[in-house]
């Protein structure tokens, strides 16, 4: 049997009140805009003043930021920023180590095993998934292509 | 065959008892972000840690059920052992909360689940064991705990992530109440008694909303059933309510259960509110949509709504919990959320 009273969804659609879309933008930016700017000092850091070179400092760059974003998960400090930035803490790397250290904490309660190592990757599984698959389908291409010219 | 029951039935979903039942006690347990809403002062237990000296929140969730029930009975001089049977339910798989919550309590146990309608699935069950002449008391309990739901239904609490504007907020809450008859009920006690009149339950209404975080809007059509049904099968119109109130549709549920009504022909402003729009200040408290789970409609009926009633300040009640039969699994495999909705009258 067909559960769709499209008349229904349809006014249901129409009264919902709608994600504040340009309030949500403008967090989005300047939050995710300023962890990029932490980033950027801390590869000016690493490269200026440690002596790095860029590659090093690239890495060290996403150690640091990796490190910081799973801290201040720990602090329920990463949170609070989210709900105000949405995406703008979702796509830089904190929000990928944020998207695992979470589900660790949270876990941990159904033994280090099952619950924490588990579940870790219960949020972020799809993006490693996803993105290892396709970053090995472009080298794919990417070797396909550099046979042929 | 005839049992008699075509005398006690009106229509084709409700009961209207014999001899109303009274709700002897209630109890009821806050969180501490309930506990810092506008309703603090109804409340018999008021949390300021959601672990509550546990060490999970799913034991915690299950001592308040415990505490809940201990209380009830408690207060008005009764033992345990004086409680024939007990309806319990909350959200969890299995309905943990409630098995483990009243494992120690030693009463025969009836587990139910109506998602966030389940305390009013109980004392419906509860008054008809009683009026059958099953049992002289009864006793129903429900919670919801805001981090046992979280970890179950969406993203573990320190994820950070964005709430759409019709998402609601899982009330932490348990709320027992005792109905029958005990020694000094109804006579001139110190409070005024409160009765359950009438029980309508619930058909399954699916409108085919698929958004989990817009649950309000997957409830509002079956709230709307009830409800027509009910005052279609008691002859009653909204106005012969003091108070028409429905569990946690929140803020958007509740506006569409208003237009929906009116199609049907029922005026309900003036009267009607929702439990998951009084528990918390919307605003101030961040909550989106409002309140939601087994816990709201059970600590704002049998903690604010009962005592209103027992100060004599509303002398006739129509509540409705309302509950979404989803699951995690559901929605992920693309089904709609069925909703259900259960009433009952309450009476001074």
């Amino acid at each position: 049997m067909e559960h769709e009273n499209k008349e229904y969804l349809r006014y249901l659609d129409e009264k919902a009140p709608g994600s504040p879309t340009f309030k949500n933008i403008v967090w989005a930016f300047c939050i995710g805009g300023l962890i990029c700017v932490i980033g950027q000092a801390f590869s000016n850091l690493y490269s200026k003043v440690c002596g790095l070179s860029d590659e090093d400092a690239k890495t060290a760059v996403s150690v640091t930021m990796i490190f910081l974003g799973a801290l201040f998960t720990g602090l329920n400090i990463y949170p609070r920023i989210a709900k105000y930035a949405g995406a703008g803490t979702i796509v830089p790397i904190t929000g990928f180590a944020n998207s695992i250290v979470s589900p660790a904490m949270e876990f941990k309660k159904e033994g280090y095993v099952l619950g924490m190592a588990a579940k870790m990757f219960v949020i972020a599984g799809p993006v490693l998934v996803y993105g290892i698959t396709s970053s090995a389908v472009v080298g794919i291409i990417y070797y396909i292509y550099t046979l042929l010219v | 065959m005839n049992n008699g029951a075509g005398a006690k039935r009106l229509g084709a979903q409700t009961v209207k008892f014999e001899n109303r039942v009274p709700i002897i006690s209630t109890a009821t347990i806050a969180g501490p972000k309930e506990t810092e809403g506008p309703l603090s002062d109804y409340f018999d237990v008021k949390l300021d840690d959601d672990m509550w000296d546990e060490d999970s929140w799913e034991k915690a969730e299950s001592k308040m059920q415990r505490e809940a029930v201990k209380i009830a009975v408690s207060r008005r001089g009764l033992a345990l052992d004086d409680i024939d049977y007990i309806f319990a339910g909350d959200l969890l798989n299995q309905c943990t909360a409630a098995g483990f919550g009243i494992r120690d309590l030693n009463i025969p146990y009836f587990g139910v689940y109506g998602a966030c309608s389940t305390m009013i699935e109980g004392l419906s069950l509860g008054a008809m064991m009683i009026d059958g002449g099953y049992a002289t008391t009864a006793a129903a309990v429900s919670s919801s705990h805001y981090c046992t739901a979280e970890r179950q239904y969406r993203n573990p609490l320190e994820y950070g992530g964005q709430r759409t504007p019709t998402a609601q907020w899982t009330v932490t809450g348990a709320a027992a109440a005792v109905l029958g008859y005990a020694e000094g009920s109804g006579t001139g006690d110190v409070q005024k008694e409160v009765y359950i009149t009438h029980a309508t339950t619930g058909r399954i209404v699916d409108f085919g909303v698929k958004d989990p975080n817009n649950m309000g809007g997957a409830m509002a059509p079956a709230a709307v059933s009830t409800l027509a049904e009910h005052f279609k099968a008691t002859g009653t119109q909204p106005k012969d309510y003091d108070l028409i109130l429905t569990g946690d549709l929140g803020t958007l549920g509740k506006s569409v259960a208003i237009d929906l009504m009116l199609e049907q022909g029922y005026d309900l402003s003036g009267l009607y509110d929702d439990c998951g729009c009084m528990i918390y200040d919307i605003e101030k408290q961040d909550v989106h949509a409002g309140g939601s789970g087994c816990g709201c409609v059970s600590i704002t009926f049998c903690g604010y709504i009962i005592n209103l009633m027992r100060e004599q300040k509303l002398s006739r009640v129509l509540v409705a919990g309302t509950g979404a039969l989803l699951s995690p699994t559901s929605t992920l495999q693309g089904e709609s959320i069925p909703g259900i909705a259960h009433a009952a009258v309450i009476e001074i």
